[in-house]
């Protein structure tokens, strides 16, 4: 409805947006300031700042930016609170925590799968499928991916991760398959299809993991044929950038690929249009002569393809082993970064950073402060994203059709 | 997923005017138009399609064990066997002891056999199924999807705990009580935000409550962690302390330290009737199923449907907050880090919801059924030489996966329905 008219407005920049965005950046910079390198010891400093935040976020908010304007507000006080209680705790426990190269590079990687599981998510729910089994589908593609590479490794060598890779694909399509007949054309509740994937997906990859490799675990030697990091020798010496991306994994320069081309094909092509059309009103694109079937059907398996890509980074990528279960919610942080993004692609990104940011810093936070305290960071996305949908910080409304099946005439 | 979206004429009018069209499934009533979610996944009435799909669903678990090179029908015995329902068919001359006291009388079934104690791990199990079960189906009712019910069970069960764990020299019924309340109304809380947001602002129900239930789930891992607020006395296990003897259900088969069946499980019986009778002899459950079945309908004839969806998710949680409270003061007594991550409660009573149709009485055999299965399947009771129980624990969860992708499907329509076709041709 409002998203096809939305997307030009979002480019503009006025004013009210401009101090809110201001303000979001005071927000983030109040919390920072108490951190290394610069370690300011005098809680004036970030309460000052985070009014500062508080007070654009209001000026903007007045003026009808409602989103970026509470973003503001909300980053201010953020801010205040974060910094305030950073300074309690010493120089030496936050120089170990807060690398900030370190902390970018886990950033990155966690948040991988779930910019696959959210732009996965995109193609389906922007088509008007809703797909809570983006969970199912990156755990399978997580299974898959590294059941192939291993079965292949033997005569493929170090290419198996290819091998694996096209196995995950092959699988997340699979699953999304029965999503999408279920969803269109048995006219299921796509709630409940997709509940039932996130079980199959459990039952089955749990089921095959314990039976093939239920003894050992998948074997020990799989870094050596798992999907490779790319090195950028050139990139090595630099400050900062260098220990971010001078290696990174394969599929996370593939993610920036697969987000740009995303956002190119799906709101800058005449596909893209057919495709959103049919999630916002598919009577309307069914009389232009759009085949709403065909497009939802090759949306929602899209969808499981891209979706199970990002399992096989977590399985075959990052941790190159497999365990019953071993998503354990990040499918749903995916989903949850595409509401927070409002199923756009770059702020879906921008949330799947966000998520990524606060795993990494759940990941870090024990080696200083016990474990208590990362276990709690590990809610903060899914609470972030409770407070997105509440309309705090400008309410997230998904595609008009999403959840409906259609019935042609 | 927005409101004001719910009911958008033209769209609905097409739809139902198709469903009409082209659906005389069974016995030439053609289904009523399908205006909501809860109308459109309740079709055919009756007990066919639940028992279609559930045949169905073990048929395909069947071939799944064939494929592994076991023999599907020696392993659904062990598990059958596993399960305690045949102490039912094993009728004898016995004498039982009569609860809560020392005296005996004449029974035809053996309390004390292997079955017995089997069966009493299955309704120990069956108690907190149907209540998440019931946090399902009461809003269902209500026309909203309350995925949240393994949140809301987990903070009745996080609130169970502390309250079970404080409070040592309480009154033990008192104390037991206010386990209970407290754990009811944490729930009803938990789930009214979800309520609370949809009727405010229309947040989609399904998003906040999976939303909710991660948070229990990182703060309820927080909590009785290392180092967390409520770790037990050990310091080195991330478990809670057990609560106050007081603060737990009395046992009334079997034994205490074996886990006997605590009277939890009437509870939950009772709470199926109360469901019943809410939905189907109170204004409020009038209100709620008008809603459910068309909410716009449902605005214009004076009904509040905010107050409703509220009402709806708050009442739901207490439901899956009571069922928390039950199984800690039932036989848990206490909760690990780990059970916060393994529990998959709620969602097994979204199954056994979907299954049972949403009735009481369907809700309550349905959660029979999965409690028998999670039981029969659990590495307590197969036999690993029959069956490897951690693949046991797979199955079952492939069975739930397909019993709720054919739940929807409305077997029993399309049975019918080729069941005509046959004899017309």
């Amino acid at each position: 409805m409002t998203a096809v008219s939305a997307r030009f407005s979002d480019v503009r920049l006025s004013a009210p947006r401009t101090v809110g965005i201001v303000g979001i950046v005071l927000g983030c910079l109040a919390f920072w300031a108490a951190l290394p390198p610069l370690a300011a010891r005098t809680e004036a400093l970030p309460i000052a700042v985070g009014i500062l935040a508080i007070a654009a976020g209001i000026w903007a908010w007045s003026r009808d930016e409602r989103r970026v304007g509470g973003g503001a507000i909300a980053a201010g006080f953020l801010g205040i609170v974060l910094g305030v209680v950073a300074m309690q705790s010493s120089v030496t426990n936050l120089d170990q925590v807060v690398v900030w190269s370190a902390l970018g590079a886990a950033t990155l990687r966690y948040a991988t799968p779930l910019t696959y599981a959210a732009i996965g998510g995109l193609y389906c729910e922007r088509a008007g499928v809703i797909n809570v089994a983006l969970e199912g589908m990156l755990l399978t593609g997580a299974y898959f991916g590294i059941f192939g590479a291993i079965e292949s490794h033997p005569w493929a060598g170090k290419w198996a991760w290819v091998i694996g890779i096209l196995c995950a694909a092959a699988a997340g399509m699979a699953m999304a398959t029965i999503h999408a007949i279920w969803a269109i054309h048995f006219k299921v509740d796509q709630i409940i299809s997709g509940t039932a994937i996130n079980f199959l997906a459990v039952g089955i990859t749990g089921y095959l993991f314990i039976n093939r490799y239920g003894d050992t675990g998948t074997p020990g030697n799989v870094p050596d044929y798992g999907i490779p990091d790319v090195h950028l020798a050139f990139l090595q010496n630099w400050y900062f950038i260098g220990p971010i991306f001078g290696q990174l994994n394969l599929m996370i320069w593939l993610s920036f690929l697969l987000l740009i081309g995303t956002y190119i094909f799906v709101f800058r092509t005449p596909y893209g249009l057919r495709l959103r059309s049919v999630g916002e009103h598919p009577r309307a694109a069914d009389t232009v002569g759009i085949s709403v079937y065909k497009i939802r059907y090759i949306a929602v398996i899209a969808s499981g393809a891209i979706a199970a890509l990002g399992g096989a980074y977590l399985s075959l990528g990052f941790v190159h082993s497999f365990n019953e279960n071993m998503t354990a919610g990040t499918g749903f942080i995916g989903l949850a970064a595409l509401v927070f993004g409002k199923w756009r692609p770059f702020p879906t990104y921008a949330a799947a950073l966000l998520f990524g940011f606060s795993s990494a810093l759940a990941d870090r936070l024990p080696i200083a402060y016990g474990n208590q305290w990362g276990t709690l960071f590990q809610a903060l996305p899914y609470l972030l994203t409770l407070v997105a949908v509440a309309g705090v910080i400008g309410r997230s409304i998904g595609p008009a059709a999403a959840g409906r099946p259609y019935v042609k005439q | 997923m927005s409101d004001e979206h719910r009911v958008s004429t033209d769209f609905e009018l097409a739809r139902s005017q198709d469903d009409v069209a082209q659906a005389p499934l069974e016995g030439g009533v053609p289904p009523s138009p399908s205006m909501t979610f809860a109308s459109r996944v309740s079709g055919v009435s009756g007990i066919l399609a639940p028992v279609l799909t559930t045949i169905l669903a073990f048929l395909v678990g069947g071939l799944v064990i064939a494929l592994t090179g076991k023999n599907p029908i020696k392993v659904y015995h062990a598990i059958w066997l596993g399960t305690g329902l045949n102490w039912f068919f094993e009728v004898g001359s016995y004498s039982a002891r009569i609860p809560f006291t020392t005296a005996h009388m004449w029974f035809p079934w053996n309390t004390s056999s292997i079955a017995a104690q089997n069966l009493q791990q299955t309704l120990l199990l069956t108690t907190p199924i149907i209540l998440t079960g019931l946090a399902v189906a009461f809003p269902f009712r209500c026309g909203l999807f309350n995925i949240g019910g393994q949140g809301q069970y987990l903070v009745g069960t996080i609130f169970a705990v502390w309250v079970g764990s404080s409070f040592v020299d309480l009154n033990p019924f008192l104390h037991v009580m206010l386990v209970l309340v407290v754990a009811t109304f944490a729930g009803a809380l938990y789930a009214g935000i979800a309520g609370i947001l949809k009727a405010t602002v229309g947040a989609h129900e399904v998003i906040t409550t999976i939303m909710l239930n991660w948070i229990a789930v990182w703060v309820g891992a927080y909590l009785f962690g290392q180092g967390g607020p409520l770790q037990g006395s050990q310091p080195s296990i991330p478990i809670s302390n057990d609560i106050a003897d007081g603060a737990k259900l009395p046992v009334f088969w079997g034994l205490k330290l074996l886990q006997g069946l605590s009277i939890g499980i009437f509870i939950a019986i009772a709470m199926l009737v109360v469901y019943w009778i809410v939905i189907n002899r109170t204004s409020l459950g009038y209100e709620v199923r008008a809603v459910g079945f068309n909410p716009e309908a449902a605005r214009y004839s004076g009904i509040s449907v905010a107050r409703n969806y509220f009402l709806a998710m708050a009442i739901a949680g207490a439901f899956a907050g009571l069922g928390g409270a039950l199984d800690i003061t039932g036989w848990k007594y206490n909760i690990g880090e780990s059970d916060i991550h393994a529990s998959t409660i709620g969602f097994i009573g979204l199954a056994a919801a979907l299954l049972g149709r949403n009735t009481a009485l369907g809700v309550g055999l349905a959660s029979l059924l999965f409690a028998a299965l999670f039981n029969g399947t659990s590495g307590r009771q197969l036999d690993p030489s029959i069956f490897p129980p951690d693949l046991a624990g797979n199955l079952t969860t492939i069975i739930q996966g397909l019993v709720i992708l054919f739940v929807g499907l409305n077997l029993g329509g399309l049975w019918l329905w080729l069941k005509r076709r046959r004899t017309a041709s």
